[in-house]
């Protein structure tokens, strides 16, 4: 038999009708994750047609995106601050009870960032396809998972059908040799290869990350890694599962157990790409080669190492506009450049390990004067191990705002945002223009960048702080 | 859906790369439960100034732009964000076609399920396209041709399935429900529950 990539696998056992010029594929969904702002035209839809939701058992629901982070709010005491957010929240609740979807609400223990709380109860498992109204569903193919983005108008095919129609993307191989130096993270590596590939390199594709530096990642790295791919304009990014993977599912509440199990792991090991499989791209990069990388313009992909300058304007209008709302000049350095706000949270590192980063740096630190600082679990379950692990505490003596879970400043649907003209150095995924505010100046780095310079006031290198 | 053909009309240019979604539609935007009334939104934070008053450098508020159906924007157009409201926004403002180099995955695929065009042309096409703002051109989607006012005619790529379902007014959802029996077949081959 031909060699095949993972991709290719799980693709075809999720092919209902394989593709024809005239005509696209019927994929099969395993798991249809939703929140509150991409599902309401969605079961608007279903009951125009007075269609139920086919596969409720295949559907999770969570509110994340336009929620609020402060307790008050959520527990009802004060209302929702943000009026037309506290519809979509009734609405969601309405939705789930009337079409029989699991709901993890407002007040629910298991709720936070729809990708964080997948993986987290162990829903999402390798070889599954996982779609949500939200490009960020990228994140989930860290577990060998296809998982991707689709819009609300796909959220009701999949509620009708289970399926969705879909031409078949091509695939690219990032392989990342060497290791990570102490201080890079998983972060600075995706963020080096957006810088690689380009916002729009990855169109078409879907990527499978490779390689020894990949293979030494965590599973809260490698969902830091795949949750950036639509950064590179590719839809997917997968990892192939391996020893880390199940030894991170084994006992979550939604993963196989006994002979399931067995069987189940059995079947994760022949997923992986076979060998001599054909990508139809492939990039090399050197994880060894990499410093800290912070953004310096309005898209992910202008990126650079902590310590370098910003590039010289190109004759592309476009260089111009972006370093003229940053406020930045070419040739200038990025670090010991002034912040004044922090935000570490988001579906990209607001997972534990990241909130550990997090501390290591703001351990018996305090934050630098006039600095706000907002760390936001991505989920309760986080938020609970933070705070019993001694995590919160160091973040609130070091002058952080320690919240509750939530996409928060990430997009600041809830109100969490940054002010115009200020610089946020953030551990987000998007530094577009207006994306944590109107005006916002967003700087991508990493948890230990984030931390380094809250401490500081300014862009500083983390590995001088380690 | 009303069937589709042809879409004439003078373009308007925004030559900016990588225009994302944030910027077609702001976030704060989203916090609707409808698809409608986002026109008044679309690029809200280029269009408008901080008190609220038109921008009146902004493309879209000068009067040679008034009644445009064609949008000719920079390469890889609508990345970021799978928020169908961009699409939605930019419908409601009164575009039926956005003309690129490049155009992102997701926001193509939102877009031919609302009915707007997403065309994809070769780097010299779109060059002339962007130094020639206002030119009357031809998107005809029965003959996959994009005809500039100058008589040159340029194939454009679109996806088959697409294409009939827009020529038709069909919804790609009635075509789905078309194949339940092979779902439920391969259901119970997989031995779904």
């Amino acid at each position: 038999m031909t060699a095949q990539t993972m991709f290719e696998k799980v693709w075809k056992a999720h092919e209902v009708v394989a593709e024809t010029p005239d005509t696209p594929a019927v994929l099969y969904v395993d798991l249809h994750l939703i929140h509150e702002v991409t599902s309401p035209q969605a079961f608007s839809l279903l009951q125009a047609r007075g269609l139920p939701v086919r596969r409720p058992e295949r559907t999770l629901a969570t509110m994340d995106h336009s929620t609020p982070t402060l307790s008050e709010q959520i527990l009802g005491k004060v209302p929702i601050k943000v009026d037309a957010a506290a519809k979509q929240v009734r609405q969601l609740e309405q939705n789930a009870a009337s079409f029989g979807v699991e709901l993890f609400g407002l007040r629910d223990a298991r709720r936070g960032i729809v990708h964080v709380i997948s993986p987290e109860l162990g829903a999402t498992q390798p070889g599954m396809t996982i779609v949500c109204g939200d490009s960020h569903t990228s994140t989930h193919g860290a577990f060998g998972a296809l998982a991707f983005g689709i819009g609300s108008t796909e959220v009701g095919h999949v509620f009708a059908t289970q399926c969705l129609l879909q031409r078949k993307p091509k695939t690219l191989a990032v392989n990342v040799t060497g290791r990570l130096k102490p201080g890079v993270t998983a972060k600075d590596l995706i963020l080096a290869i957006i810088g690689k590939i380009g916002v729009a390199g990855g169109t078409g594709y879907v990527i499978e990350y490779r390689g020894a530096a990949i293979r030494a990642l965590s599973m809260d790295e490698r969902m830091t890694i795949c949750n950036m791919s639509i950064e590179a304009g590719a839809r997917a990014g997968m990892i192939a599962p391996d020893e880390t993977t199940f030894a991170y599912l084994q006992g979550r509440p939604r993963a196989p157990s006994g002979q399931d199990w067995i069987a189940e792991v059995a079947r994760w090991r022949a997923l992986g790409s076979d060998a001599g499989a054909q990508f139809d791209a492939s990039v090399d990069i050197d994880a060894g080669s990499l410093e800290p990388m912070i953004t310096y313009g309005t898209n992910p992909g202008m990126v650079l190492p902590i310590s370098g300058a910003i590039p010289q304007i190109s004759d592309d209008p476009i260089d111009a506009q972006a370093l003229a709302y940053m406020g930045f000049n070419g040739g200038e350095a990025m670090l010991g450049k002034p912040i004044d706000v922090v935000f570490i949270g988001s579906c990209t590192n607001g997972r534990l390990e990241d909130l550990q980063a997090a501390a290591q740096i703001l351990k018996g630190r305090k934050i630098a004067r006039g600095v706000r600082l907002m760390i936001v679990p991505g989920s309760q379950q986080i938020k609970r191990e933070a705070e019993a692990a001694g995590l919160a505490e160091i973040f609130i003596a070091a002058g952080a705002d320690w919240r509750e879970s939530g996409c928060s400043m990430c997009l600041g649907m809830n109100g969490d945002t940054v002010g115009a003209g200020q610089y946020a150095v953030s551990t987000s995924n998007r530094n577009f223009e207006g994306r944590q505010g109107v005006g916002a100046r967003t700087l991508l780095a990493s948890p230990y960048t984030a931390a380094a310079s809250a401490v500081n006031g300014k862009i500083s290198d983390p590995r001088e702080m380690l | 859906m009303e069937p589709i053909r042809q879409i004439r009309s003078a373009t308007v240019v925004m030559p900016s790369t990588n225009i994302d979604t944030d910027q077609i539609i702001p976030a704060r935007f989203l916090t609707i439960t409808t698809k409608l009334g986002l026109g008044k939104s679309l690029f809200a934070d280029w269009r408008y100034l901080a008190g609220g008053e038109p921008n009146p450098e902004f493309i879209l508020n000068k009067a040679a732009s008034s009644g445009s159906r064609i949008l000719v924007a920079g390469h890889n157009f609508g990345c970021g964000s799978s928020r169908e409201h961009a699409p939605w926004a930019l419908l409601d403002y009164g575009f039926r076609a956005v003309i690129s180099s490049g155009i992102a995955d997701i926001f193509c695929s939102n877009a031919l399920k609302n009915g707007l065009l997403p065309i994809v042309v070769d780097a010299s096409t779109h060059r002339w396209l962007l130094d020639n703002a206002g030119a009357e051109v031809l998107v005809d989607l029965d003959t996959t041709r994009l005809t500039l006012p100058n008589g040159v005619s340029v194939a454009f790529p679109i996806d088959a399935f697409a294409r009939h379902c827009l020529l038709s007014g069909l919804d790609e959802l009635g075509y789905l429900e078309s194949k339940l029996a092979d779902i439920e077949r391969y259901e119970a081959q997989r031995a779904l529950p």
